[in-house]
């Protein structure tokens, strides 16, 4: 049963980074690929009925982990407090900047916030690299189930450790870079006219240096956690799930070569890209939830973090169910905002 | 860990939550007038109440707005701040949690966007449906919430396990648990009486100034009438049933809640008066004999402990904040209802619109229901110390083991900041579309055409 509720959590998380992905990437080029206000509205128009659903999946996912793994949460959380707090302030500036942005008619005011709305993204982007960096490169543990840690120290991986280190940092710059060009496969879909034909132009470029940089950040990967490269050995699921990343960005490269529209199988391509990066990790991780370093005995695990069998089994009954509905809003929204975002609403009048 | 950091956490829960709640409380009633004016407006084919309704939602969309995002701290504060409980209630109120957002947030932020800016690409019954669907998530968000807050003021179908963490045995008994329902019924109803009470001033302040008189018409008669009904149901039976409640289930909390540290019958309730909780008593009180007896268990004879019948370390840590927010409530809510009851009778006696003193009071009464709401919190939540989870978990046991007094401070600080900043910013927004009135919003010229 918690291995069960580990993939649920995973999978949540797994559409959150794929749902609000192509949100933080759009943001992150928002001034680069919008040259103008006009421009920039159509951006904005383009993820403006979408980012604050997507961003649900964020909570929702929270809510899964407390109610099904509490004791990762706490320790989570409060480990990484000063990190949180930053990653909290962001969402809010980021959230405000979307939803103020289009109630005034001033350039001045949205310039503003659509460079609050393009820093916050990035961070974002750059901070859910590094939390996904610490949780496989692992947090110092005590006995009692708690950590606490500094930013950073001397930037290793070994010995004290701190948040920022070369190889969570090389994690998030990483994840930059994917939900780059998740976004703008995502806009080239969303937009037509200029702000596309720059998009398209990103995805390309984006495209060649995540592929370049996949291998170097795999090695690191292996380097910090040799245990992962036994687990993957001996762990079909996650050949699968390599499989499906060098399907897609196969895919995302093949279609983002075509000059007719072949924009949706580039994002289909990131899409799947992104979902078999973390699914693979998510394999090789488990049974871990938070991976203990030095002492590995100590990390929180399916087996020591879980809610009570009885919990979890009555969790599951209405959790399946909410899962559907929410995967009927998601396919109703997009259905209903299909093809090109157009004309003044969702993000200006 | 140093003790003085369970203040700061306590403090940098309470004002971001203080501050957060400011935006739901009008959002959820809000909601509720929207559908009612949209209904209105399909109904009587009176496009005024459009035009009102389509003022409202912009209202409503940059109040929904702030709302979530001073929302996104509190799910993440449960494991930075307070991860000792979280890691014991987890199993139990997570469910709840995990809940609101697969339920209500999902729905919720589905919708926004398609009713704030999506008017003029679907249908009036498609609007309306649209209207309706946010109005039923923000009161499902709101039930999962209070449901949540409820088991921490009266666990239920629960148990502890042998580590301490608690474990859900009977969902059903959690999710029914009637102090939720209690707290929801008297909580939405003071929503309503929160939206009604800033509905009706803005249109007071448009008939006072002479513009948009017939939308302004409109919005107070719905605010008034919607007002009066709010403000006596927030009163009676909920607050009333609340108040029973509080007696049976936790009296040391209604001890404090009126200053009162000797037990006896004909328990008086005090109109004014100070708890000087280092003397034991309550200074200058004017009191009126019987009545808390009778508000408590229905006969003025009834026994009402006191402070002293309980041991200190079971007293609410703050006894006079429990009391004066007590209070503050209890001296607004009536003002409230007497406030819409002169209004509501002037508006049946047709004077209303030319009454220029009830106006100005309807123009300037709107932070009544705010003050209100927020006392009335402070003293639910002040009142269940020195627990966190009633019975079960002490609020010092609670805190994060790992987060120094320090550095809790400075996260409050930078709350406090921020939330500043959001606060003129809102301000500023609301003001702008205050002066800019009914009608399409400022900068366009197309009307909504509907064939």
């Amino acid at each position: 049963m918690p291995d069960l509720w580990y993939a649920i959590v995973a999978g949540m998380l797994t559409v959150f980074v794929l749902l609000d992905g192509y949100d933080f990437g759009a943001g992150m080029l928002h001034r680069w690929v919008a040259r103008n206000d006009d421009e920039r509205r159509r951006v904005i128009a383009a993820i403006g009925p979408f980012w604050d659903g997507n961003e649900v999946w964020l909570l929702a996912a929270g809510g899964a982990l407390f109610m099904a793994f509490p004791a990762v949460l706490s320790a989570g959380l409060s480990g990484f407090y000063f990190a949180i707090f930053l990653v909290i302030w962001c969402l809010i500036a980021r959230g405000l900047s979307v939803e103020f942005r289009s109630h005034v008619h001033d350039p001045l005011w949205r310039s503003f916030w659509d460079t609050v709305f393009m820093a916050s993204s990035l961070l974002l982007a750059l901070f859910f690299g590094v939390a996904l960096g610490n949780v496989v490169r692992g947090v110092p543990l005590g006995a009692d189930g708690w950590f606490t840690l500094p930013l950073f120290t001397d930037f290793g991986v070994r010995g004290a450790v701190g948040i920022l280190d070369w190889y969570t940092l090389s994690v998030g710059l990483f994840a930059c870079g994917v939900l780059a060009v998740h976004g703008a496969a995502f806009l080239s879909v969303r937009t037509d006219g200029a702000v596309r034909e720059r998009a398209r132009w990103v995805a390309k470029l984006k495209l060649v240096s995540i592929t370049l940089a996949w291998p170097l950040v795999t090695w690191a990967t292996a380097h910090v956690r040799p245990d992962f490269v036994a687990a993957f050995a001996s762990r079909p699921f996650a050949w699968v799930f390599v499989a499906m990343s060098v399907a897609g960005i196969a895919l995302a490269h093949a279609a983002a070569r075509r000059r007719e529209a072949a924009d949706a199988l580039v994002l289909a391509g990131s899409g799947a890209f992104i979902a078999g990066l973390l699914g693979a990790t998510a394999v090789c991780a488990w049974p871990a939830l938070l991976h203990a370093i030095p002492d590995a005995s100590r990390s929180l695990t399916t087996a020591n973090a879980a809610s009570p069998a009885e919990s979890l089994r009555g969790a599951l009954a209405w959790y399946v169910p909410g899962l559907l509905l929410a995967f009927g809003y998601v396919a109703a929204l997009a259905w209903l905002h299909r093809g090109k975002a157009q004309g003044p609403e969702y993000g200006g009048h | 860990m140093p003790t003085d950091a369970l203040f700061w956490h306590r403090l940098q829960f309470a004002f971001t939550i203080t501050f957060h709640y400011l935006f739901p409380v009008l959002t959820m009633g809000l909601a509720l007038l929207i559908v009612i004016m949209k209904a209105l407006a399909l109904r009587t084919r009176d496009a005024r109440w459009d035009d009102a309704a389509r003022f409202w939602i912009r209202i409503f969309g940059i109040n929904f707005a702030v709302g979530v995002v001073t929302g996104i701290p509190m799910e993440f504060q449960f494991g930075t701040n307070w991860a000792r409980f979280s890691r014991i209630a987890g199993p139990v109120i997570g469910q709840t949690l995990a809940m609101e957002g697969l339920f209500a947030f999902m729905l919720e932020s589905s919708v926004l966007a398609l009713l704030v800016w999506g008017e003029r690409r679907m249908s009036r019954a498609a609007h309306f449906a649209c209207a309706l669907l946010l109005f039923a998530g923000s009161w499902l968000s709101a039930y999962f919430i209070l449901c949540t807050n409820a088991f921490l003021h009266h666990p239920v179908g629960h148990a502890v396990g042998p580590d301490g963490v608690l474990q859900l045995v009977d969902a059903r008994a959690f999710l029914t648990n009637p102090w939720a329902a209690m707290q929801f019924a008297h909580n939405q109803a003071a929503s309503v009486a929160t939206a009604s009470f800033v509905v009706a001033a803005v249109g007071a302040w448009w008939l006072l100034r002479g513009v948009h008189a017939e939308v302004a018409k409109r919005c107070v008669t719905l605010g008034v009438i919607a007002g009066f009904a709010a403000s006596m149901a927030v009163a009676f039976p909920t607050g009333d049933l609340q108040a029973k409640a509080v007696a049976k289930h936790k009296p040391a909390s209604l001890a404090a809640m009126e200053g009162r540290f000797e037990s006896g019958p004909h328990a008086g309730i005090t109109l004014i008066g100070q708890p000087n909780v280092a003397e034991r008593r309550l200074d200058n009180p004017i009191t009126v004999p019987g009545m808390l007896s009778f508000l408590a268990f229905g006969t003025f004879h009834g026994d009402v402990a006191g402070l002293g019948a309980f041991p200190e370390d079971q007293w609410p840590d703050n006894i006079e904040l429990v009391y004066y927010g007590f209070h503050v409530m209890a001296g607004l809510g009536t003002l409230m209802i007497a406030l819409m009851g002169f209004a509501l009778l002037a508006l049946v006696l047709k004077r209303l619109f030319a009454t220029r003193a009830l106006l100005w009071a309807l123009a300037l009464a709107f932070p009544f229901p705010y003050v209100a709401v927020t006392a009335g919190w402070m003293t639910a939540e002040l009142g269940r110390q020195p627990w966190l989870v009633y019975g079960i978990l002490r609020t010092a046991d609670g805190s994060s083991p790992t987060v120094h007094s320090g550095t809790a401070l400075f996260t409050l600080i930078g709350f406090m900041g921020i939330d500043f900043v959001i606060g003129l910013a809102f301000l500023w927004l609301i003001a702008r579309e205050l002066a800019h009135g009914p009608g399409a919003p400022a900068g366009t010229k197309t009307e909504v055409a509907h064939a």
